[in-house]
């Protein structure tokens, strides 16, 4: 249980870490490398947590599938870093002691005005034979399936809104008409033409 | 031991910071939709967080449609700003000024 305790620590420090250099980076392709770093971190605290098929999910979906977009999209883009630095720190003391405030209120609030015992006893330990994913499946497929379903509808219209905001017709595009080539007859291409001989001027 | 307040004051700290990182970074979008990123993950580790200590599947059933709107945001946010990209030639913020009058 000591090393669970220490594990807990290191990753969140990593993890908090990780976090700051995303806020704080000035390089857009640094800060989407911190942010998969951070998600990784945060993948091993909710194993810790034991909810493991949600901490496989944040890997591979998220990290694999969505900071991956991300990356392709800062890359893609050729943005200027110059441009972007200027004037940036105007708000930083506005940032800052907002973030303290929150951060002092949140965590007096955890710490010290909840209703949950802080005897340190950590939470109670799961039954015998559970698996994490049995039991998310169990209730996601019964319980929440209309939830479900909806999520897939949710997906498709991400899919048809990017493909349609991102699709785009170029003019003047040389392409190729395949319904012309094929209906084309070998009478059409070739035309003789009789005419008189053309003298050198 | 760690209980739900640890997970709870670690969630706490991603969420000010993302917010502070949305304060200092306005004026890039792609940070900004960084940030967001971060929060949403605070916020999932609150959830999964008090489903294991509740012992209730419910919270984490949430964490998985959080994740799936969340990709769904950061698919149509990025491609709208390919498209503003394409447009403007820039992402900055402050020149996103067109419904001014």
């Amino acid at each position: 249980m000591m090393l669970h305790s220490i594990l807990f620590y290191v990753f969140a420090a990593i993890m908090f870490g990780a976090a700051l250099g995303v806020v704080l980076s000035r390089n857009p392709v640094h800060s989407v490398m911190l942010l998969v770093f951070t998600f990784f971190n945060a993948a091993i605290l909710w194993l810790l947590a034991e909810a493991e098929f949600l901490a496989i999910v944040l890997v591979l979906v998220y990290v694999g599938a969505v900071m991956v977009l991300f990356l392709f999209v800062v890359m893609m883009l050729d943005v200027n870093i110059e441009a972007a630095k200027r004037g940036l720190t105007r708000y930083a003391p506005l940032g800052i002691g907002l973030a303290l405030f929150m951060a002092i209120e949140l965590i007096n609030v955890i710490w010290l005005r909840t209703g949950v015992s802080s005897d340190g006893s950590g939470f109670a330990p799961t039954p015998e034979g559970y698996s994490n994913t049995k039991a998310l499946g169990s209730v996601l497929y019964t319980e929440h399936v209309y939830a479900f379903e909806i999520a897939a509808v949710i997906l498709l219209l991400a899919i048809i809104a990017a493909i349609t905001l991102t699709m785009r017709r170029r003019p003047g595009l040389k392409v190729q008409n395949i319904g012309k080539q094929v209906a084309v007859r070998a009478k059409d291409r070739v035309r003789v033409v009789k005419m008189d001989a053309e003298k050198k001027q | 031991m760690i209980g739900l307040q640890h997970y709870l004051t670690v969630a706490a700290m991603l969420f000010v910071l993302s917010l502070a990182g949305i304060i200092i970074n306005r004026k890039n979008l792609i940070l900004l939709l960084m940030c967001i990123e971060l929060m949403l993950l605070a916020v999932n580790t609150n959830f999964i967080a008090f489903s294991r200590y509740l012992g209730d599947e419910t919270g984490q059933v949430f964490v998985f449609f959080i994740l799936t709107v969340a990709a769904a945001e950061a698919a149509i946010g990025l491609a709208i700003l390919v498209v503003l990209f394409r447009n403007r030639r820039s992402i900055a913020v402050q020149e996103l000024n067109t419904l001014k009058g």
